[in-house]
């Protein structure tokens, strides 16, 4: 079976774990001064045509490509070609990058003092180094780093230099330009920028693209960005934004290079910087504006203790194998390469594929941290109502039971195992006692003085919503590291889900139920466009595997010990289930005529709010705006809600009722199990 | 001699022949007239125009019998090859090229270093054909006893069969070394003039005999081989003896030739009379007009001369729904599609090639020679791209990638004095130190101009001036000619490697000017890591050219060879890695053949390269031209 190889090569992750070097040790016994001064010689691309930064504007202005375009523009704007030109000169300027050695030197020697203060240790896997330097020889490359927190790219600068590998250039999102000196030096650190939307803007299109073709093609450094487009708030990986890899594909789809390696680095930290920002962010605080008086501000943030971070550089994808059979490349023979062309259908969904495989390398070798699993347990301790949290006994052995299974599933746990589980159990709990405490033996989240936020305040002066927004930032902070282990078990979820859910248990029809919420939150969770059958086979491998299901012909049936795990699996699935029913009936219930998006998460937010307060819903993780945007997402997707375009209604939603009230029926138990059902959708 | 008594007497004829034409060779000039050895008169001679170069056998470099100049297993002529004498040099042996007699003694440094291949690993070819090991004829016998009647000679003696059976692809070659003999042939026959191919393919058609034209033999796209589930007879019909020119027509530079005559016999004879045709494809010692024709050949002069295409004037081909020629001889008319175009390209699918009208001209006043070196690839294509741009190109220009820099140079033979050496390694310490030239990277164009003096010296003027823009450096004429001669003695040197574990070929494509850096780029990639995928212990040597220029793009040629020690299929992982490569070829934008032809080779891609509408346009001309495929060597199509 084709999907037995998915696994097969998750299961030597001791092995994996052991290749970890500290690259802080050393940082530790030596000179952080000399280490910045050392000599620095990478080993380069063998096709590289050697040119400065300043070069590199000159071939993009004078690229086929750029000139088309601009000689095009000038004709449907009427404007002479010099001022496009000139234009096309300011965007450069804006955009481009102005990599120093001596910049990077200055990073290293500081980012050394910081990264000691903050972290235990940053562990590196040596032989994905290794075979990143192979890569970088060979072909153009492309950094992928998965994207939770600022540090991730001062670290993976950091990282490279460390190692003596050639300085990536990456690519930053325009509001860190906003940021004086800082923003100056990150430029100087290879950071181009680029304006978070340009639709539609051909000539900013053409120079950005160009301007990162040029890079890559010649090989003048490896290019790194952010697949997920964004950090995610919510430490799940967020579903890939296409347009960057598009333009990196595209030379060695039109031939211009033999091959590009795509590199997936999976960044874990196993506290996050930002815990608590991110929370407030979803519960609707607005993110602050980057600045470099803020960045001051959060200087407290030194003092305390962040564990570690693991950095793995996943094998190296070549965009020739993913494309191979797959795209006929023939396709681009007929017209001038130069000339751009929307790509094809099946060139966008070629991009998609990839996107999402290569997201899903990064969820794979992300290391996961005992604290990791104990959040889930909490949290589905804290949603059960028991107020007075879990017997730490109780906790522990869950913990065990569930490193075990989530072992099972493949998961990159860290579980020092030469430790005895009560003491790793409690030093994790240790690290994170901002989110928890142990009183009288038992473990709870701190929600009742969740006046952290706003220590300013007395109790007694807070509203009961105010206490609930300050309850829902301990728990979406728990929520963000229960998210961590999420890849590992959706797909078993969403098999138990359908199990639970269906009154059958033939296999076809638990199938039909399994694809419904597949295609319910595809937006939710990084599940491949189009893999259905493979992911429903790797679910049920997962858990035959684990003991938890058994096949007799064509019923799926359920073994003695895999109640637990079923309940367990399906609990994870059970706020998202409830947030997403919550959302359907908002827009059946409240929303109004002319609700444009814009308004949509606050109304809906508000909406959630008074049902959480009359006890009608018991999880304060539906709060999290991530879940309501995904939600509506899924059903816009689904035709259940439109989005009007133009005139006046600009971005005004068109609810369906009927649909989101039958959708929102079946997400409350009465799973589809006929196809037609699920073909409606 | 197993053959037929018309073979018989022919071959004692040949003999003779052959002894009279070396004393022509010592007398310089060919005897006038030497009818009294003409094998078999044409009955249709006496239409003809009396024209003395008309008369057959003088100085003609093709017998009957080829194997008695050719070798049966390996390319060329039999006394000449490349060999690791007793000292361990290379030498080529000889008295026919310019290298025979040498010593070149880079060669083996390069073998070994290129390779990794070893003079203590050797594998001999199997020295004599092991005649039982081919199967007996299929014959008609209907058709061999009329046959007989029209006294054409023919021959089904395994030798001759055998010869016939291949064209000279990697793998054809390699089982012939190693005596695997698979469907041959079941006979020969040797026409004589138009009117015999007439009454061949009459029978042919009449007995349902499947016919399968041979020419030169030098095909690259196992156009010869004969297709295993055939289970007609198949009569290989072999042109070599028509061979004569049978008028010149001085008002029109124009000359009509018999099919069969090789490449180098139609210049030789021409220029007797002050002419040439120009037309110099690599193969034209041995490959024929016919085969050209056949495969819309190009010459490494058709910068000034024309490919194939712009040379023919009329064509007068054979099929089985009678003959098809224009009325007249005309340098252009708008009558439909051009019927010519038919028939070049069609590969033997639809008749045999009899008679060629084909332009000729003055022959040249000057040559000359000429090379520039260029510090990368990059830079060279720069260089032909403009020279292409200003329709300068002389005569043949081709830039050599680095590889086949390297090559050349250990192709260099001994050189006679100590002051020659001197200069040799004064002209790299310029180019090298001087110029910092990177030798692991610089390339070298090579170039050929021709017409008259002034003009040559003009026009090399003006392609140095563009080349010395580019960042080219004058290199020699030495440099230049070498480079032409290693296009003779390549497959030559092919053998040699094959008798150390080295096997190798050489494909074309054409391609647009944008895309010949990708390409050659790519290909040359895709073969390193194809090899590296199927499991070749050595790293090949994967090495490209360009070789001809137009406006709109340009001719790329590569070459790659790997060593094999410690594969069990050798030539299927040739196979797969020559198979990737057409891929990337194909991806990269360039074409299914530039002028190898398709065969049976390349012809899965057919249908992608000329869409289903021109495949059914192809199909339906066979259909009606030859309903029950007489012509069935299943080439193209």
């Amino acid at each position: 079976m084709a999907s037995k190889t998915v696994f097969s090569h998750r299961d030597p992750m001791l092995k994996k774990r052991d290749d970890f070097e500290d690259i802080l040790e050393e940082r530790r016994n030596t000179s952080d001064l000399r280490y910045a001064l050392r000599c620095y010689t990478p080993a380069l691309y063998k096709g590289l045509t050697p040119c400065k930064a300043s070069e590199l504007k000159t071939m993009v202005l004078r690229s086929d490509q750029l000139l088309y375009v601009i000689n095009q523009v000038s004709k449907e704007t009427d404007t002479a070609a010099e001022e496009i030109q000139a234009e096309a000169e300011a965007i450069l300027e804006e955009m481009a990058h102005r990599l120093q050695l001596s910049t990077i030197r200055f990073f290293a020697f500081t980012l050394s003092k910081i990264f000691k203060t903050l972290f235990r240790s940053i562990c590196v896997n040596e032989e994905g180094i290794q075979r990143l330097q192979q890569a970088i020889q060979e072909h153009p490359v492309v950094l992928l780093p998965s994207h939770r927190s600022y540090m991730d790219f001062l670290l993976m600068s950091y990282i490279l230099y460390t190692y003596d590998l050639a300085l990536p250039v990456i690519a930053a999102g325009m509001d860190f330009m906003g940021m004086k000196i800082v923003g100056e030096m990150l430029r100087m650190s290879g950071a181009f920028f680029i304006r978070r939307s340009f639709g539609g803007d051909k000539l900013y299109w053409a120079v950005f693209s160009e301007y990162v073709k040029i890079m890559l093609k010649n090989g003048f450094a490896p290019v790194e960005f952010f697949l997920e487009g964004t950090r995610s708030r919510t430490a799940k990986s967020l579903t890939p934004k296409l347009g960057l890899l598009n333009i990196v594909m595209d030379p060695f789809l039109k031939g211009e290079v033999f091959d590009v390696s795509l590199v997936p680095v999976s960044i874990s930290y196993e506290r996050i910087l930002e815990e608590a920002l991110y929370a407030r962010e979803l519960l609707g605080v607005p993110k602050p504006k980057e600045s470099t008086s803020g960045l001051f501000k959060a200087r407290k943030i030194l003092s305390e203790d962040y564990g570690s971070i693991h950095v793995y550089f996943g094998q190296p994808v070549s965009a020739r194998g993913l494309a191979e059979g797959r795209v006929k490349r023939s396709q681009f023979n007929l017209m001038p390469r130069h000339i751009p062309r929307k790509p094809t259908e099946e060139l966008q969904d070629f991009v998609n594929d990839s996107a999402y495989r290569l997201v899903r390398a990064q969820e794979e070798n992300m290391v996961l941290k005992p604290w990791v699993l104990l959040a889930s347990l909490l949290l589905q301790n804290q949603a059960a109502g028991n107020k007075r949290g879990m017997p730490l006994e109780d906790l522990t052995e869950q913990a065990v039971w569930l490193r075990d299974l989530s072992r099972q599933f493949g998961a990159f746990l860290h579980w020092p195992d030469h430790i005895p589980p009560s003491k790793v159990v409690s030093s994790s709990l240790s690290l994170h006692r901002s989110l928890v405490r142990i009183s009288e033996g038992r473990v709870q989240l701190t929600l009742e003085q969740g006046g952290r936020a706003e220590p300013g305040l007395p109790k007694a002066a807070m509203t009961p919503e105010d206490e609930l927004l300050s309850q829902a930032v301990i728990v979406l902070s728990c929520v963000s590291y229960r998210n961590q282990a999420l890849h590992v078990f959706i797909r078993p979820v969403l098999l138990a889900s359908a199990v639970h859910a269906a009154s059958v248990n033939r296999k076809q029809e638990i199938f039909n139920a399994f694809s419904f919420l597949r295609n319910m939150f595809s937006n939710e969770f990084i599940l491949r466009p189009g893999a259905e059958v493979q992911d429903f086979e790797e679910a049920c491998y997962l858990l035959v595997k684990s003991g938890a299901l058994r096949f007799n012909q064509q019923e799926v049936l359920v073994t003695e010990r895999g109640h637990r795990t079923l309940a367990f699996l399906t609990r994870i699935l059970d706020p998202f289930v409830q947030g997403y029913q919550m959302v359907c009936r908002f827009l059946c219930e409240e929303a109004t005529e002319g609700l444009t998006e814009k308004r949509f998460v606050p109304a809906v937010r508000k909406f959630i709010i008074k049902h959480l307060l009359t006890g009608g819903l018991k999880y304060v993780e539906v709060l999290s705006s991530d879940l309501q945007k995904n939600a509506l997402a899924a059903l816009l997707r689904l035709g259940a809600v439109q989005k009007l375009r133009g005139g006046a209604e600009q971005g005004t939603l068109k609810v369906n009722t009927v649909m989101v009230n039958s959708l929102e029926d079946t997400l409350g138990g009465k799973l589809p199990t006929q196809k037609p059902l699920a073909a409606r959708l | 001699m197993a053959s037929n008594s018309s073979g018989d007497g022919s071959s004692r004829h040949q003999i003779a022949r052959h002894r009279l034409s070396v004393i022509a060779g010592h007398l310089q000039r060919p005897a006038d007239s030497n009818a009294a050895v003409l094998a078999v008169d044409c009955k249709s001679q006496g239409s003809q125009p009396n024209v003395n170069t008309g008369d057959r056998g003088e100085g003609r470099t093709i017998p009957r019998r080829r194997q008695e100049i050719m070798k049966w297993n390996g390319w060329g002529y039999s006394d000449s090859r490349f060999l690791f004498n007793k000292k361990g040099q290379a030498e080529f042996t000889g008295k026919r090229y310019r290298l025979s007699g040498m010593i070149i003694p880079g060669l083996k440094d390069w073998m070994e270093g290129t390779f990794g291949a070893s003079l203590q690993h050797k594998t001999q070819a199997t020295p004599v054909l092991n005649t039982s090991a081919v199967q007996p004829p299929t014959l008609n016998e209907a058709f061999v006893k009329e046959l007989k009647s029209t006294g054409i000679p023919f021959s089904h003696e395994a030798e001759d069969r055998v010869f016939r059976a291949h064209g000279h692809c990697l793998h054809e070659i390699f089982a012939l070394r190693e005596g695997k003999i698979g469907r041959v042939p079941d006979m020969v026959v040797w026409p004589n003039c138009h009117n015999d191919v007439v009454k061949i393919v009459e029978l042919a058609c009449k007995h349902n005999v499947c016919l399968i034209p041979y020419g030169g033999g030098t095909s690259v796209s196992s156009a010869l081989e004969c297709p295993p589930e055939e289970t007609r007879s198949i009569v290989s019909l072999d042109t070599s003896q028509m061979n004569r020119i049978l008028w010149i027509d001085e008002k029109n530079l124009t000359a009509h030739v018999e099919s069969g005559i090789v490449g180098q016999d139609l210049e030789r004879l021409l220029n007797e009379s002050g002419y040439c045709t120009g037309h110099e494809p690599d193969s034209m010692e041995f490959s024929s007009l016919g085969g050209w024709v056949a495969t819309r050949a190009s010459g490494m002069k058709k910068n000034i001369y024309g490919n194939i295409e712009d040379l023919v004037v009329h064509v007068k081909m054979v099929t089985p729904r009678g003959v098809i020629e224009k009325s007249c001889q005309v340098p252009r008319m708008s009558t439909g599609p051009d019927i010519h175009h038919f028939i070049l390209g069609s590969e033997g699918t639809l008749g045999v090639v009899t008679e060629v009208t084909i332009k000729i001209r003055p022959m040249p006043e000057y040559q000359k020679y000429g090379s520039v070196v260029f510090p990368n690839f990059e830079q060279g294509v720069a260089c032909l791209r403009e020279v292409a741009r200003q329709r300068c190109a002389p005569a043949s220009i081709r830039l050599m990638d680095n590889e086949q820099f390297k090559f050349g140079h250990a192709l260099k033979p001994q050189v006679s004095s100590i002051f020659t050496s001197f200069l040799d390694g004064l002209k790299k310490f310029y180019i090298t130190k001087f110029k910092g030239f990177d030798p692991n990277r610089l390339c070298v164009a090579t170039l050929l101009f021709e017409g008259d003096r002034e003009k040559v010296l003009q026009h090399e003027k003006q392609v140095y001036d563009i080349a010395a823009k580019l960042g080219g450096l004058a290199a020699g004429e030495d440099n230049g000619q070498r480079g032409y001669m290693l296009t003779f003695v390549i497959a030559y040197l092919r053998d040699l490697g094959m008798d150390y574990y080295v096997i190798g070929e050489s494909f074309e494509t054409s391609v647009p000017w944008d895309r010949v850096l990708d390409i050659c780029r790519n290909v040359k990639a895709r073969i390193v890591r194809e090899c590296k995928d199927k499991g070749v212990q050595f790293p090949p040597l994967s090495t490209c050219r360009v070789t001809q220029t137009y406006d709109a793009g340009a001719c790329v040629y590569f070459y790659f060879a790997f060593n094999y020690r410690g594969l069990s299929d050798p030539v299927h992982v040739h196979e797969q890695v020559e198979h990737a490569a057409r891929e990337e070829i194909l991806a990269n934008g360039g074409s299914l053949s530039h002028h190898h032809g398709v065969g049976k080779l390349r012809k899965e891609w057919m249908r992608e390269t000329v869409s289903n509408v021109g495949m059914g346009m192809l199909k339906s001309v066979k259909d009606y031209v030859d309903p029950n495929n007489i012509f069935g060597n299943r080439n193209l199509l």
